[in-house]
């Protein structure tokens, strides 16, 4: 059995694999990583290598966090943008 | 006491890999740094979750890292350049702290991105990009059971679907938009069985259960909360298919952004602009040199040549580095050739519509920006570009749908803390390697 962590998505308990990013979490828990700036429309990662932005989210109260870039821990709480 | 380096290379992939070997055994003294969790670029990126185990990392990192050891280069990973705060000196963001590196000597060797080209419902949670599906599997996505949808262009889509296949993905296609007669010609400059290349390819996924289609593309993907269908065209008819993800991006573009800071000439190319270096990969700021990708996109091989042979110039071996040249440029020409392959087609040109996000950062429609006869007047009434991606996605984008030039971008080369433009960083070593 690999190792789990578990972290909260928008308030819901999720697991996924250690090592995991939060963006592979996010898409996994079926969570748009943030809401666009005007349309508010739900946006998740696209490029997967920290160049789009597309998957900035906010973790742990803390905005803007490129989730491809963060590796899930427990306890983690995870917020869609 | 302040760390200047002979040579700093910026980026840790092949290229970088290979400049940071080659001048180090020349007897220089070399600071190595890059963004990402591990060494090996995005072509040997390794699984985000096998730790920091190295035996985990890909063999070929694996082995340019022990000699990166025995050269005693400083390696730095997990910092991200953003700026140059003065002549010489470059400042890096890690994750809680900044970081400024001295040098006499750069070798930039940043890497490419995948270029994307905008598609009504291109902006559908997941519909992402091809090495973009691959990234976060290996970041710890599981696909199993998922109908995975590849689409786009290059030889990268057919890696991915065997890659998402191993993954228990259910890959119903790959669609790739260059015709067969224009894939066939590619195989003609290489081998003599050209025909027989093709249907190796194309006989290699089917076995693997996924059926190839040359000659196609998606013109729309559509879902309520996330992508549900992608509708597929031959240029003829029209058809649809249902998935859970869209891996769809249209070949490679040179990651320039950060030598066009510097100062570095930015010229056209075949995959848009690129940075102009000299035989020695010189760039046209006399101690920056440049090497892989972002000279133009030509693959491993050619990345690790160019590498070697701007390490070796950087640490004054031309001859060692002249030794090279005549394999670098065969390598050219098969890059070129496999470019004119996979040239796009010019429907893709017209697949957005007016009410299509065009800028993902900023919520720009591409009616809104079409309406402006340059870049920089559609950056300055639409604010498009002017997200936190700075034009990488719809910059790149343009260029290639309205054929202007991209306006270079401005100092933080990436939107970094407030804290790190204000910071005193600490010099170089110490804490890092």
């Amino acid at each position: 059995m690999p190792e789990m962590v578990q972290l909260t998505i928008n308030g819901k308990l999720v697991q996924v694999q250690k090592g995991s990013t939060v963006a592979a979490a996010l898409i996994f828990a079926e969570a748009p990583a943030r809401t666009s700036t005007t349309q508010q429309a739900a946006r998740s990662p696209l490029c997967g290598m920290g160049i789009c932005f597309e998957c900035r989210t906010i973790i742990d109260g803390e905005p803007h966090q490129r989730s491809c870039q963060i590796l899930c821990k427990d306890g983690m709480d995870v917020r869609t943008q | 006491m302040m760390d200047i380096f002979d040579i700093l290379v910026v980026g840790a992939g092949p290229a970088g890999l290979a400049a940071a070997v080659a001048a180090a055994s020349s007897g220089k003294r070399v600071a190595l740094i890059d963004e990402n969790f591990h060494a090996g670029g995005q072509i040997w990126h390794s699984r985000t979750d096998s730790g920091n185990a190295e035996g985990s990392l890909h063999p070929s990192t694996q082995k340019y890292l022990q000699q990166v050891r025995d050269y005693a280069v400083t390696h730095i990973q997990g910092y991200r350049v953003f700026a140059q705060p003065m002549p010489n000196v470059l400042r890096a963001e890690g994750y809680r702290q900044t970081l400024d590196i001295t040098y006499d000597r750069l070798i930039l060797a940043t890497g490419a991105r995948e270029r994307f080209l905008p598609f009504p419902g291109w902006t559908l949670p997941n519909v992402m990009g091809v090495g973009g599906l691959q990234n976060l599997v290996k970041s710890g996505l599981p696909l199993e059971d998922k109908r995975v949808v590849i689409a786009g262009s290059g030889p990268l889509l057919l890696a991915v679907a065997a890659y998402a296949k191993q993954h228990g993905a259910k890959v119903v296609g790959i669609f790739e938009q260059a015709s067969m007669p224009q894939l066939a010609k590619f195989a003609v400059s290489i081998l003599a069985h050209p025909a027989k290349v093709v249907q190796a390819a194309k006989y290699r996924m089917e076995t693997l259960g996924v059926p190839y289609h040359s000659g196609c593309w998606p013109v729309e993907a559509f879902g309520r909360e996330r992508v549900e269908f992608v509708r597929l065209t031959n240029g003829n008819k029209r058809w649809q298919i249902p998935c859970d993800y869209l891996a769809c991006a249209f070949n490679f573009v040179p990651n320039h952004e950060l030598a066009s800071v510097l100062g570095c000439k930015i010229e056209s190319g075949m995959e848009g602009n690129q940075v102009w270096v000299d035989e020695w990969q010189q760039t046209s700021v006399p101690n920056i040199y440049c090497a892989g990708e972002p000279t133009g996109i030509g693959g491993l091989e050619l990345s690790l040549i160019e590498g070697e042979i701007a390490g070796f110039a950087a640490a004054e071996k031309p001859f060692h580095a002249k030794r090279l040249f005549a394999h670098r440029d065969k390598m050219r020409l098969f890059a070129l050739r496999l470019q004119q392959s996979f040239r796009l087609r010019p429907e893709l040109k017209n697949l957005v519509r007016n009410d299509t996000i065009f800028c993902r950062c900023e919520d720009v429609p591409f009616g809104a920006v079409k309406e402006h006869s340059s870049w920089r007047s559609a950056k300055l009434h639409t604010r498009c570009g002017m997200g936190p991606c700075q034009g990488r996605i719809c910059g790149t984008a343009a260029e290639h749908l309205l054929e202007w030039k991209n306006f270079p971008i401005r100092p933080p080369v990436f939107p970094v803390r407030l804290s790190s433009l204000a910071d005193t960083p600490s010099h170089t070593e110490a804490d890092a390697s």
